[in-house]
């Protein structure tokens, strides 16, 4: 089977709903045009990354009786979505959240996991943390649906790998930072080195989107990538400008490159169980949250 | 190894889009820019040419009385170059009946209340061009608090304030800053002979390489010291950036209430853009 994957790499307007809304309708109309099946957006496309106290007026709630997200669901009936949002729960948490819709529906929605609250970042003083990590079926197969800091950790991936995932998508929000000779800052190409490491370790396809713009001083690198199974990039899109990146991935790959490398057949998920279950036992090691 | 060098064309992309971002996104089109006939200042007018055309930019040059002619001379090679609208206003009779009130004055005291008042025709031109006031304050003078605060370093945005004197060097290199601007001695020219260098007592060569490691390297002041820099040096920069950091920072409010700007009332500068 195949997939024709679109990313939009764009700017975004700060607490701006209906503005967002509106571009990605655009978008939607162009991906749509060209024949795309799924068309991602990154992280918090729908309004911004720097929200701060405008966190709680900017949440949604995905369903039908939104006025923002009733016309997105309205919207994948002509091609498969991601988009990212702000997240009002039924107790009032508000989460850092990607979703993915199909033919109307809901099919899955993500929470952040982790959120990175230092040096530049402060997420943890306006978000909840997510707590779930679950791979998803879709007419293309099984996915997983990561967002920025959550696949900065190998377990978190590694779950979805487990869990069934043959497709990451991973969105980011990413700060441009590490000016150097380089023709990438150096956020770029730390992603780019983690991105390909999943790819050739879990042999699964992974396509990021990252967007662009400015908020306040901060810039936003882009630099949409996708990788097939064997850690090849299949598709790049250019650092800092809008793009629309178009990439058609070949899920016989998996086939193709788990017959040559049998690394997913070979995982001994047992053996990590008891190694960790020893490790968390022993007590004197901080195990976090 | 310490290693300043930057990759000119991603630096050029990236700050002549902010610059382009964050005046459009409230509504202008046009920047002003002082401009001194130094590099800081000429690097911050090419910037903003490339990001606004030309047209869209006010250079103003705002000589004292005992400014150089080499000065005045260098700003003009930048506006030539960069074909950028200017106005030259001088200062002398804005700032002479202030100082003369006060005979003891020394030129630390004059030398502050030129800057701020280049600030003040600064942002009043600003008013009258419909643009926003493009800084020029690099970040081994911010960080080293070489600027006087509501002076020189007064702006609506800064696209210079990430990039350390050496930097900003090679970067106007790349862009054609003219090579009398970019040679010459750097100097604030509050008075005849005055350099930055000389004021300061180190390079800014060596600085830099210093900074970068306390900063961006995180490195403690003793490990600065192993890797080959003088102590008294380290002491010195360490104890001005800690003296100065109130130069970088809003003025601290007195939190009475249960939402206090600054504290718990967040926005970003951007909100709603």
């Amino acid at each position: 089977m195949k997939c024709k994957l679109a990313l939009a790499q764009i700017n975004t307007e700060l607490g701006n709903l209906q503005a967002n809304l509106k571009k990605h309708l655009d978008l939607i109309d162009q991906a749509v045009s060209q024949g795309s099946d799924l068309l991602i957006f990154p992280e918090l496309s729908m309004t911004g990354y720097l929200l701060q106290d405008m966190v709680p007026q900017v949440a949604i709630r995905p369903n039908e009786q939104d006025p923002i997200f009733s016309v997105l669901l309205q919207a994948s009936q002509k091609i498969d979505l991601v988009v990212g949002f702000v997240q009002e729960d039924e107790r009032n948490r508000f989460y850092i959240a990607c979703v993915y819709l199909s033919a109307g529906e809901v099919v899955h929605i993500h929470h952040k996991i982790y959120l990175p609250t230092y040096g530049l970042f402060d997420e943890g003083r306006f978000f909840a943390w997510g707590d779930s990590i679950r791979a998803f079926d879709t007419r293309f197969g099984r996915f997983g649906m990561l967002i920025c800091e959550d696949f900065w950790h190998a377990s978190v991936p590694y779950l979805l790998w487990q869990d069934g995932a043959d497709v990451l998508i991973f969105t980011s929000a990413s700060p441009g930072r590490g000016l150097s000779n380089e023709p990438q800052v150096d956020s770029a190409r730390w992603v780019d080195h983690i991105n390909r490491a999943y790819a050739s370790l879990f042999t699964t396809f992974v396509a990021h989107t990252n967007r662009v713009g400015y908020e306040d001083g901060l810039h936003f690198w882009g630099g949409a990538m996708v990788y097939d199974p064997n850690g090849d990039v299949l598709a790049r899109a250019p650092q800092v400008e809008e793009t629309l990146l178009f990439c058609e991935i070949d899920l016989a790959q998996l086939h193709r490159t788990r017959t040559r490398l049998p690394l997913l057949r070979d995982e001994r998920t047992a053996l990590v169980q008891r190694e960790l279950s020893r490790i968390l036992a022993q007590g004197s090691r901080p195990s976090g949250r | 190894m310490i290693d300043l060098s930057i990759n000119t064309k991603l630096a050029t992309q990236i700050l002549s889009n902010f610059i382009h971002s964050e005046i459009t996104r409230v509504g202008f089109q046009r920047a002003v820019v002082g401009l001194s006939g130094g590099l800081d200042s000429a690097l911050s007018c090419f910037l903003a040419a490339k990001a606004l055309g030309a047209d869209n930019v006010l250079a103003i040059r705002m000589p004292y009385r005992s400014s150089s002619q080499d000065s005045l001379d260098d700003a003009q090679r930048v506006i030539d170059a960069t074909g950028v609208q200017n106005l030259t206003i001088p200062i002398t009779e804005m700032v002479d009946p202030l100082i003369a009130n006060f005979p003891d004055m020394d030129n630390m005291r004059k030398g502050n209340i030129m800057a701020r008042t280049r600030m003040v025709v600064l942002f009043d031109q600003s008013a009258a061009f419909q643009g926003l006031v493009v800084g020029t304050g690099n970040k081994t003078e911010i960080l080293l608090g070489y600027t006087t605060i509501y002076g020189d370093s007064a702006c609506a945005i800064n696209p210079l304030g990430d990039l350390y004197k050496t930097q900003v060097r090679q970067l106007s290199r790349e862009l054609g800053v003219p090579l009398s601007v970019i040679e010459k001695p750097p100097s604030a020219d509050l008075w005849k002979g005055q350099t930055d260098e000389g004021e300061l007592g180190f390079t800014y060569e060596e600085v830099d390489r210093l900074l970068f490691l306390l900063v961006d390297e995180r490195f403690s002041p003793e490990e600065c010291v192993e890797a080959g820099f003088a102590k008294g040096f380290v002491d010195e920069v360490v104890k001005k950036i800690q003296r100065n950091h109130f130069k970088r920072v809003m003025p601290p409010i007195c939190k009475l209430n249960n939402r206090t700007i600054g504290y718990d009332f967040l926005y970003p500068r951007d909100w709603g853009t």
